[in-house]
């Protein structure tokens, strides 16, 4: 392990090289600046492992592909941005639904419309929470350097596979672009989890069977179990239903399965927090930036720390105010106009002071721009 | 009609097949209209699979929205019933993946022609081993009878109430067009002809096509004055034309009706098979 | 009435010999009722007229010899509420 062969890689690269490891083995996508280099890596690499991969007619073509393709047994991956996601969110509502784990990458660039689509943002982080209409819980996390493009990305399949649920995983632009020597890990080195598959007799066999923990085994199609599969509301059989009394089981159900256990969801980078009075709260690329201030900072004198989101969504409430419950004040850093603050602002309310340093004109945020707020705040 | 040599065949067949491929614990009858044609079309397709000897556990149902798209539901196969006018990607999806299990995408004009018209071409275009069966009822049913691509010009839906202005598709010839290796049209009338077209959909490596016209007599025979099922079953056998004869026909004599029959049976290369020639290739590579 | 005035009504067709004798054992079709919806289809498709409707429009076996195990009811049955019990 000790000579480990580096890579130089792209940000892009390495996501898929980190699917690949994680047991992906079905990428459907359409190009979109800037997250091509996701596709055409998957176009090379998954013939050499017996993968498949497709060009799909769209976006919405390729999410419902994917959907299609775990549903019948495989771990699958699609790669987009704002406007690709877009067009992507009533299908993601589907996997919703049908408790279906697929991967969606959002290589998020300047919003909204066409934007710009070779510079970078995070102004995409509300829309995965939301992004689809109804009622449900999302699963999105963050990586802010290639290294972690690659273990985020494993990561990110381990939660969809472990809580059937669809989960997205938020670049910007300028990590995926980023080239950054990184190593791949051996076989083993990290956990892959996989889906949970039933053993009960086929006959007996309830897709969205209600379990201890909400997640049902999940069988794919031809494998000796056949069931519906439907995005409209439906009993643990999968049949449609309209009754009250089986609606809502099925809502708590898709919230609960997750929200249950989103501890096991929480990742966190802390730095220079043990007796901060003012912390950085941010995610992706801005967390570099936000902690080559912080090392400044301190060297000033100043008791300032940081805290790096890698889980975006759901929110870690908890940790975040156990973190941060020395801090008087906190600065959220985003590439955005203000979108994770909103969560800070509900979290905390009016026990702390609240501040917010966004920057939205595609270009990133740097140390001094996130000292010069310090200094303001201070 | 059959000739005397189908008739005898078609009097050995028994009912029971039929219900050995209804879904235990759902519920019959089924959610469509008294008379609705789709039910035709599911036993078509039942003893057409039946004939084939697929295996339950290898053919799965895919479909989008609609009062066609409510078929799988009702069979004992994997079914997924997916968003309005996204069967084919779906579907594209679950062959893609596991290109053994038999894929067979239910869909109707409004899902395949409208929202669903990008998938439906380039599905066509791609020959990936699938059959869809596009119930053609010329309306959209299950929203309560809008015109869809196929509402004939000048008729009337909730959409068109003062008749339609619009041209419609001929979904046979948009599929030939997109590249569909086997492409057939029937009606809910011609039952025997369905059954065998779509035994022969099955068979066909590639994309095959069957198109069943089928009679939606709550909105768009109302709307338009066809009258119950049973007269619109038998306008449909008025309006049928065999394709054979149909050739020697004026576009005047043709106005009003319906060309049947299997429309185009070519072999191309598949998509699944090509793809899998690229992995045999390099698989391995570094 | 005289044979003048029965000719070509009734009888349009010379009287021909039963197909099948269903006059001992079960029906050639058997009906479901709760799944039959009453589209009257078989009774209008059915070339001999073998079935009549009860007062709810559901199909009633009247002519049970008459039938020639055509197929044509059950195959067009929306709700596969005809099963066959042919000889």
């Amino acid at each position: 392990m000790a000579n480990k062969k580096r890579h130089l890689m792209l940000g892009n690269l390495a996501c898929v090289h980190g699917a690949i490891y994680a047991g992906m083995r079905f990428f459907a996508g359409y190009p979109i600046t800037p997250s091509t280099e996701v596709a055409e890596g998957c176009a090379r690499e998954l013939p050499k492992i017996g993968g498949k991969f497709i060009q799909m007619e769209d976006e919405i073509g390729s999410i419902a592909a994917i959907i299609g393709a775990s549903i019948a047994g495989l771990k699958s991956m699609t790669a987009t941005s704002g406007p690709g996601y877009s067009l992507m969110v009533e299908n993601i509502g589907y996997a919703y639904m049908t408790e279906t784990p697929v991967v969606i990458f959002n290589v998020q660039r300047g919003g909204p419309s066409t934007g710009m689509p070779t510079k970078g943002s995070q102004s995409d982080t509300m829309q995965a929470r939301w992004g689809t209409h109804g009622d449900y819980t999302a699963i999105a996390v963050a990586p802010s350097t290639v290294q972690e493009c690659l273990t985020e990305t494993i990561r990110a399949f381990n939660l969809a596979e472990r809580f059937r649920t669809p989960v997205a995983v938020l670049l910007d632009e300028v990590i995926a672009h980023s080239r950054e020597m990184i190593t791949i890990p051996e076989k083993g080195e990290y956990e892959v989890f996989d889906r949970v598959k039933p053993t009960c007799k086929p006959e007996d066999y309830a897709p969205f069977e209600m379990t201890p923990n909400g997640v049902s085994p999940m069988a794919g199609f031809g494998e000796g179990y056949r069931y519906n599969v439907t995005g409209l509301t439906h009993d643990p059989m999968g049949f449609t239903t309209n009754n009250p009394a089986e609606v809502s089981p099925k809502l708590d159900k898709l919230r609960n399965k997750i929200l249950d256990y989103r501890d096991e969801t929480v990742k966190m980078r802390t730095e220079m927090m043990d007796d901060a009075e003012v912390a950085f709260i941010s995610y992706g690329s801005v967390s570099r930036a936000a902690l080559q201030a912080v090392m400044l900072a301190r060297k000033a004198g100043v008791k300032v720390g940081t805290v790096q989101l890698y889980t975006i969504w759901p929110f870690p409430e908890k940790q975040l105010a156990e973190i941060c419950s020395r801090c008087k004040k906190v600065i959220v850093g985003e590439l955005n106009m203000g979108q994770i603050v909103l969560e800070v602002e509900r979290i905390f309310g009016k026990e702390k002071e609240i501040h917010t340093i966004q920057r939205y004109d595609g270009e990133f945020l740097t140390p001094m721009q996130l000292l010069e707020k310090l200094d303001e705040v201070l | 009609m059959a000739t005397v040599k189908e008739t005898d065949k078609a009097e050995k067949q028994k009912s029971d097949v039929m219900l050995q491929y209804l879904r235990p614990k759902k519920k019959f009858p089924s959610v469509w209209c008294a008379g609705c044609g789709n039910g035709a079309v599911m036993g078509a397709i039942i003893r057409a699979i039946d004939k084939l000897g697929y295996t339950k556990d290898e053919v799965v149902m895919v479909s989008g929205i609609g009062c066609s798209s409510r078929l799988p539901v009702y069979l004992d196969f994997s079914s997924l019933h997916t968003t309005h006018g996204r069967a084919l990607p779906y579907a594209t999806g679950v062959k893609f993946a596991k290109p053994h299990l038999k894929v067979i995408v239910i869909t109707g004009d409004g899902d395949a022609l409208a929202i669903g018209g990008n998938h439906f071409i380039h599905a066509c275009r791609r020959n990936i081993d699938i059959t869809a069966i596009l119930i053609n009822n010329f309306i959209y049913g299950m929203t309560g009878g809008q015109g869809s691509p196929t509402t004939p010009s000048q008729a009337f839906s909730t959409t068109t109430p003062y008749g339609n202005v619009e041209k419609h598709f001929n979904p046979s010839e948009l599929a030939m067009a997109a590249g569909a290796t086997f492409v057939g049209r029937t009606t809910v009338y011609h039952v025997p002809q369905m059954e065998k077209m779509i035994t022969q959909a099955l068979e066909h490596k590639g994309f095959s096509l069957v198109e069943a016209v089928s009679n939606c007599h709550t909105y768009f025979g109302r709307l338009n004055r066809q009258g119950d099922p049973v007269a619109m079953l038998k306008m449909f056998k008025e309006q049928a034309v065999p394709a054979a004869r149909a050739k020697n026909m004026t576009p005047e004599e043709l106005e009003g009706k319906l060309v049947t029959g299997v429309l185009l049976d070519i072999e191309k290369t598949e998509f699944c098979d090509e793809y899998q020639k690229v992995v045999d290739a390099h698989r391995g590579d570094k | 009435m005289s044979d003048s005035e029965t000719a070509g009504k009734t009888d349009s067709k010379p009287a021909r010999k039963r197909k099948y004798d269903y006059s001992s054992g079960p029906p050639p079709l058997e009906i479901n009722m709760k799944w039959c919806k009453a589209c009257n289809i078989c009774i209008a498709l059915c070339p001999q007229q073998v079935f009549e409707p009860d007062r709810d429009g559901k199909p009633v076996i009247a002519r049970p010899d008459d039938c020639t195990q055509c197929t044509i009811c059950w195959v067009h049955c929306p709700d596969f509420a005809i099963t066959s019990n042919y000889k």
